[in-house]
């Protein structure tokens, strides 16, 4: 008798859509996430184009709902270690880290993150806009709202003394001797919904390397723009704090590169790239923002006219080339490139950069896949059956996909994929009565 | 270590403090550099014509000598790096090119020499760790401009043996020397050199680019790695200091300069008088020469 239960693997908003639509219909779901809480990038987002909704805002109702639905088993901070058998009847073994806190007696409340000695720079998260401490959860919208204990980090597991956390726990809830737990799963089917990263900076030697400050990837500006973020939505930048006054946005860095970097488009860059230079101005009323563009491609309901306020209500100034070089000189950052429509090479010194940085499948990726038998393209993202007729499943039935990790996709697509991967679910289902 | 070397015209001429440098401190460094008996110029130039095998048989020759001695060769002009290089991979990958090429000076060559550039083979063969260990002289304090210029950079996928756009083999280099090597914007920059000929302005212009933009890092000293960026670096000089105002004379060494001074070998015979730019102020006030 085949298992009407479905795996989800991945607990962004493709991976939450998916389980909300399978558990509202009246199915089980069994929802793994990598990280300790669920949101995926979407909940490191400050505003979403082109309705310039507060992501956060929007999103986190939809996380509250999958942590306390009844059909949703919910494992964060785990992975999926193995996956044996056949659509109808997957036996799926799950690998927890340990948190060193005991989730069923801790209540949230936030002193252990309070009291703990320890600030470390938050690289995931906060993409190194801002720090956080070595117990902690991802953001105060965190669900499940339990924190972790980053042992690499905690001064206790590396020096052997400390635990200030454990002192002032009211519940007695941290457990240094916490080792990783497994756990064993029966499902039917399964999507996948694994997202997405960014190429990262030192990747993209012509820009600097990471090795500037003031150069930043388009994730960790959306720090810098959301109200809960870092800077509470001010814009400063991370070299001395200061806000900048010039600020150029370069699109395709990493993508549409096939001589150094990635050949496809990363799709959603246009779009944001209009939304980081609209809501930059939006804050800092008197500061001049300048995006390079090889062409905008805003293709997508009321994109266009977004893009196009952009540039009239917003004064962004848009020139079309390519930045060719990126380097450090007298506290500014030196932007070289050439406007194609003028024929002239251009020269900025900017007060920070944002790179629209290739959107590349997460490193995991590859490995996953092959513990489910599923296929990867040349550069990593998760390939459909069909790119025309069958775009939510995969070669092996019973295994479906939603979001990113198949490829770049704005929210509202991944959402539309995820919808559709998880109608092919409830279809299987049906068929199984 | 024994390696056959490829000195190369301009390093036999103008070059010839730069040649001394790079043997001797190739020496010290436990590196004997062995001369190519009967080489001849390396083509100077690596033709872009996709049937200009003609003007391959220069550096193929090079590398056919090569082979009948050692399957490993070095040379520090990057020019001729950069042309020896691409060569030896026309013969490696192209099958039709080489049969000509063999047919031609009736060899039977296929591209098995591995040929380098003298820093590559300094970072690969003798590690800068090791360079640390052997110093003598630590050029502490020197604030050091790396410039990579074009030759081991460009092609990328034929030549480079460094990230082609944010290079730092010179750079950890002058850092185990004991040199603080500066941060800036123009070290894989073109100095200009190709338009000299026919556009001076264009290459006075790019030149004072990269010149500037070192000073402006805070540098003391550029070091090159490429005699043609050497000359045009340190030539254009005089002229930038009546064209363009504010213009501050920095020296241009040779970076193998640095690190046999480093070594604590004599520069006596490196030329350093010959230089534009007379780099022996500014390395009498560090106390190196």
């Amino acid at each position: 008798m085949p298992v009407k239960r479905a795996l989800i693997i991945g607990a962004g908003i493709a991976g939450m859509q998916a389980a909300l639509d399978i558990a509202n219909a009246g199915y089980e779901v069994v929802l793994v996430e990598r990280l300790p809480s669920i949101g995926g990038r979407m909940h490191q987002l400050s505003e979403t184009f082109p309705t310039l909704d507060c992501a956060q805002c929007i999103l986190t109702p939809r996380m509250v709902e999958v942590g306390h639905h009844e059909n949703i088993r919910l494992y964060t901070y785990s992975e999926v270690e193995s996956v044996e058998g056949e659509v109808g009847d997957f036996r799926v073994r799950i690998r927890r880290h340990p948190a060193y806190v005991n989730w069923d007696i801790c209540t949230g409340c936030g002193i252990c993150q309070e009291k703990c000695p320890k600030r470390v720079l938050s690289t995931d998260f906060e993409r190194g806009m801002g720090k956080r401490k070595a117990i902690y959860t991802l953001s105060p919208q965190a669900v499940p709202n339990k924190p972790v204990i980053d042992a690499e980090n905690c001064i206790y597991f590396q020096r052997g003394k400390c635990r200030v956390c454990e002192r002032f726990c009211p519940t007695g809830a941290i457990d240094f001797e916490q080792k990783e737990s497994f756990f064993e799963e029966r499902v039917g089917a399964i999507i996948v919904a694994t997202g997405y990263d960014l190429l990262p900076l030192e990747e993209l030697g012509e820009y600097g390397a990471g090795q500037i400050p003031d150069v930043i990837d388009g994730l960790a500006f959306e720090r810098l723009l959301s109200a809960s973020g870092p800077t509470a939505g001010k814009i400063r930048r991370p070299s001395d704090g200061k806000e900048p006054k010039t600020v150029v946005f370069v699109q395709c860095a990493g993508s549409r590169d096939p001589e150094h970097h990635m050949p496809y488009c990363s799709k959603i860059c246009c779009m944001y790239t209009a939304k980081h230079a609209m809501l930059y101005k939006h804050r800092v009323h008197d500061g001049q923002a300048i995006v390079f563009y090889i062409d905008i491609r805003s293709a997508g309901k009321g994109y266009e006219e977004f893009v196009q306020r952009a540039i009239t209500e917003d004064r962004v100034l848009y020139i079309r080339g390519k930045v060719a070089r990126i380097y450090q000189e007298d506290g500014k950052v030196i932007v070289r490139g050439v406007d194609t429509l003028s024929g002239k090479q251009v020269e900025v010194a900017a007060d920070m950069v944002v790179l629209a940085v290739a959107m590349v499948p997460r490193i995991t990726t590859r490995a996953l896949a092959e513990k489910l038998g599923i296929e990867v393209d040349e550069h990593g993202f998760l390939v459909e059956a069909d790119g025309n007729l069958n775009p939510v499943e995969t070669n092996r039935p019973g295994i479906f996909l939603a979001g990113a990790g198949a490829g770049p996709k704005d929210i509202p697509e991944t959402v539309s994929q995820a919808s559709g991967a998880a109608g092919k679910v409830l279809s299987l289902f049906s068929q199984w009565e | 270590m024994k390696i056959s070397y490829f000195p190369g015209c301009t390093l036999n001429t103008k070059g010839k403090g730069f040649d001394r440098s790079v043997r001797e401190a190739m020496a010290a460094l436990g590196v004997e550099l062995v001369e190519l008996p009967d080489w001849n110029c390396c083509g100077a130039s690596f033709p872009l014509l996709v049937d200009n095998v003609l003007d391959l048989v220069g550096p193929a020759r090079v590398l056919i000598n090569t082979a009948a001695r050692d399957n490993k060769l070095t040379t520090a002009c990057t020019t001729c790096y950069n042309v020896l290089k691409r060569t030896n991979r026309v013969l490696r990958e192209d099958e039709n090119i080489r049969e000509r090429l063999n047919y031609f000076v009736e060899a039977d060559y296929q591209g098995q020499v591995e040929v380098s550039d003298i820093l590559q083979l300094i970072r690969d063969e003798v590690g800068f760790e090791k360079v640390k260990e052997a110093v003598k002289k630590p050029l502490n304090g020197l604030r050091v401009a790396s410039y990579y210029g074009c030759m081991v950079l460009r092609p990328p996928r034929e030549v480079a043996y460094d990230d082609p756009e944010n290079p730092h083999a010179l750079d950890d280099l002058m850092a185990a020397l004991g040199a603080e090597p500066v941060r800036w914007g123009a070290k894989a920059e073109c100095c200009g050199n190709y338009l000299v000929a026919r556009k001076p302005e264009v290459a006075m212009e790019m030149s004072y680019r990269v010149l500037s933009s070192a000073s402006r890092a805070g540098a003391e000293v550029i070091v090159a790695n490429c005699p043609l960026c050497q000359f045009n670096l340190d030539r254009w000089q005089r002229d930038l200091t009546l064209t363009h105002g504010g213009f501050e004379p920095i020296p241009v060494l040779y970076f193998t300069q640095l690190l046999a001074i480093a070594l604590g070998l004599d520069p006596g015979g490196y030329e350093l008088e010959k230089h534009y730019v007379d780099p022996r102020p500014l390395l009498e006030s560090k106390g190196l020469i």
